[in-house]
């Protein structure tokens, strides 16, 4: 049994490493996959929850958001092809038109 | 004890309502009858076959087969009969509508509908082809009710109701053509001038409600607390002066007389009814309603009254003589009549029949003749004597009928107006007042010359007019012959020789005995037959000048201004108000209502400025304020809105964090 400090430290570096890739890569596809390591962080906490406290609404949570993450992937790629597109580029700084 | 007083009581109800006959109690339909045709009338007249008189003349029918069954009441001997209904109460006034019928009422309800009967059918000739046929109709309906519920009422504020209804009829048939300026300046003339009898009316009727301490109207009510003495004599001085105001007015006496002739300018049916034998009368009505006031107040007061009427009765006579408009001059002779009425009131108890038999009798052979007028100007179309002559030949109808008018008026026996002018000269030797028996004689004298005067020169010489003049049409000459027939017969009812048993009926106090003076008529017949010989002398043959212009010489020219009375009404009072009142209405209109109007104005723009001001200023500054303000605001927030999603990411964390510590810090 691995101990429960250890799976959230992990999960915590899983997350900042998210956090970093959304805040700072400039590619679009590259931050859609930093939301997943995100996303995933979250259902490693709360997997290990549940295992800890012998509860399976933990494992539920996760499933549902697994499925919310596909959906969002789905959508996200769709608007980077359509981004791609008309700008023959996926750089997010240069999608800055929805401004003053 | 109680209970037997009451059946008592109940029983001599009784009593007297059988005395009463079922014409009598209902005698509130005559009235009611006639106001129900003008409506009728008025709603459905003009869809109607005919345009509408016959709903007038069904009313007025029905109204008459009524009065006559009252007056059959009082041939029978029934006594007086009164009947009410609470209308409202104000404090102690309890107001009534209510019927009084007694001889008196009996006998002016036959003399309006019949001679209103008359008058309605003989305008279906007359007015054929109107402007206004119907509405004529309308107003002559609604003047027979107006008059009829003068004559039942039994308080003084039902009377007035009537009277004033009267008055606005009057009004609207003499200006009835009115597209003519003297005509609606005839209309405005008589019922101004009626108005100032009738202020002073108006206040007798307040003070005889007053003397009763405000507790009724009602006449027999207060009539009677004045003949116990429970009214001081000065107050029943001051309300008999005041209400023979209104007899003044509406009965043209002297001084206000001056709008009779004028009415003349109405059509002449309406003079007939109106202006000569019902309207007109309705103020020795008034007097002989009231005519208890007048006993209490006194012989001063009854002098004053005889006084006007004998300068009225004596003064319009002589103007009759000089008047060429064949209406005026029966117009003159109505105000001379009429003062004859009003006279013979003056003498008293005694004079109360006889004054009123002269009003019942005039007003047949008055309403006769002011109808055989109008079939005359019919056929000649025009009101001037000098238009016509001759016409005895062409309009035989018209002249045997208004030659029999014509002997009543002068007072040739057997005619009705011999047997009433006779009992007026009787009483007024009984009573000892020479010098109105005097008057009465000189103006019979009078009477019978200008009477003279108008038939010679309508009916006899050579016709001057235009065109050919023919009989009048049968609904003209039918209601001719039977105003006619009643002149004829009318008389014997006042009859000393015939039981005389008009005064059976209408008395005061007790019943009047007539009595027959043979030297009394003998007198009276020749001072008649010398005017009308004279007026034969004069005028059997048309000359011009008038052979009394020659005679009289300036005396003449007074009398063709009617002894400048109307011109200096017109100069001293009529004038004076009205360019004085125009002058200060203008005055009024520059000053006053112009500085209302203009400061109104100043002020309205002095606030605007302010107003102006302060909507610059105030209120578009605070809006300019918060448009500014959150401009700028938005202006410098607009920065945060980079487009940069990454950006936003980084606060959304930032906050999210911010956040996190904040709560767990609270927590």
């Amino acid at each position: 049994m691995i101990r429960l400090p250890l799976v959230l430290v992990f999960s915590a570096l899983l997350f900042s490493a998210g956090v970093y890739g959304v805040l700072a890569r400039r590619n679009a596809v590259m931050v859609l996959m930093a939301i997943e390591l995100m996303l995933n962080a979250v259902n490693v906490n709360l997997i290990a929850f549940a295992a800890q406290l012998k509860d399976v609404g933990g494992q539920v949570f996760a499933l549902f958001v697994i499925a919310v993450a596909a959906a969002e992937v789905g959508i996200g790629l769709a608007i980077v092809i359509l981004l791609f597109r008309n700008r023959e580029s996926i750089n997010v700084d240069e999608v800055s038109l929805l401004k003053w | 004890m109680v209970g037997v007083l009451a059946a008592e009581t109940a029983e001599g109800a009784e009593h007297a309502a059988a005395a009463a006959n079922w014409f009598v109690q209902n005698a509130w339909l005559i009235p009611l009858l006639p106001f129900i045709s003008g409506v009728l009338t008025l709603a459905f007249g003009r869809r109607t076959p005919g345009k509408g008189p016959v709903y007038g003349i069904l009313a007025v029918f029905a109204a008459l087969v009524l009065s006559l069954g009252v007056l059959w009441s009082f041939v029978q001997g029934g006594g007086p009969y009164e009947r009410t209904a609470d209308w409202f109460t104000v404090g102690p006034l309890h107001l009534e509508a209510g019927i009084l019928v007694d001889g008196l009422t009996a006998v002016m309800v036959v003399v309006v509908t019949f001679v209103s009967l008359m008058v309605h059918v003989y305008s279906i000739g007359y007015m054929h082809g109107d402007v206004r046929y119907t509405w004529f109709y309308v107003v002559l309906s609604l003047f027979t009710g107006a008059m009829l519920l003068v004559v039942v009422s039994n308080n003084v504020i039902q009377l007035l109701v009537g009277w004033e209804i009267m008055g606005v009829c009057s009004y609207l048939l003499i200006g009835h053509w009115f597209e003519e300026r003297t005509n609606s300046n005839a209309a405005i003339k008589a019922f101004i001038t009626t108005r100032i009898g009738d202020v002073p009316m108006m206040f007798g009727f307040f003070a005889l409600i007053a003397a009763t301490g405000f507790t009724t109207t009602n006449i027999g009510e207060t009539t009677e607390a004045i003949a116990h003495g429970e009214v001081s004599t000065l107050f029943v001085t001051a309300a008999a002066l005041l209400l023979f105001g209104g007899t003044i007015g509406k009965s043209a006496q002297f001084p206000l007389h001056v709008w009779l002739p004028d009415a003349m300018a109405g059509p002449t049916p309406v003079s007939a009814l109106i202006h000569a034998a019902t309207m007109v009368a309705a103020g020795v009505y008034l007097v002989g309603r009231l005519f208890e006031v007048f006993v209490v107040a006194g012989e001063d007061v009854l002098f004053v009254v005889s006084v006007v009427a004998a300068i009225t009765m004596l003064g319009a006579a002589i103007l009759a003589i000089a008047q060429d408009d064949i209406k005026r001059v029966l117009a003159y002779s109505t105000l001379s009549q009429l003062a004859y009425m009003v006279a013979g009131l003056s003498l008293g108890e005694e004079g109360f029949t006889a004054g009123f038999f002269h009003l019942f009798t005039h007003a047949f052979f008055k309403a006769l003749l002011f109808l055989g007028a109008g079939a005359v100007i019919h056929a000649v179309h025009s009101n001037d004597m000098s238009d016509m002559g001759g016409l005895r030949k062409s309009m035989p109808v018209t002249f045997w009928t208004m030659l029999i008018g014509s002997l009543a008026l002068a007072g040739i026996v057997p005619f009705a107006g011999f047997w009433s002018k006779d009992e007026l000269l009787v009483v007024a030797n009984d009573t000892g007042t020479t010098w109105l028996f005097v008057m009465f004689l000189g103006t019979a004298f009078v009477t019978a010359f200008y009477t003279a005067r108008m038939v010679l020169l309508t009916f006899f010489g050579e016709f001057r007019g235009h065109g050919h003049p023919h009989e009048a049409p049968a609904s003209m000459t039918g209601p001719l012959v039977l105003l006619a027939a009643a002149t004829v017969g009318v008389g014997v009812l006042g009859a000393p020789q015939l039981g005389a048993v008009f005064s059976e009926w209408v008395y005061f106090g007790h019943p009047h005995e007539a009595h027959f003076v043979m030297w009394i008529a003998a007198i009276s017949t020749l001072g008649a037959v010398l005017g009308i010989a004279g007026g034969w002398a004069l005028y059997r043959q048309r000359k011009d000048p008038d052979p009394m212009q020659q005679a009289l010489g300036p005396v003449w020219t007074v009398l063709v201004h009617r002894y400048y009375i109307d011109d200096f009404y017109m100069a001293a009072i009529v004038r004076p108000i009205r360019d004085r009142v125009s002058a200060g209405i203008d005055w009024i209109n520059q000053n006053v209502i112009d500085g209302v109007v203009n400061g109104a104005a100043l002020l309205t723009r002095a606030l605007s400025r302010v107003v102006a001001w302060v909507d610059r200023n105030v209120i578009d500054g605070a809006a300019n304020a918060a448009g500014g303000v959150t401009g700028t605001t938005g202006g410098l927030l607009k920065y945060l809105q980079s487009g940069n999603v990454q950006w936003y990411a980084v606060v959304l964390f930032v906050g999210v964090i911010a956040l996190t510590i904040v709560f767990t810090r609270v927590a």
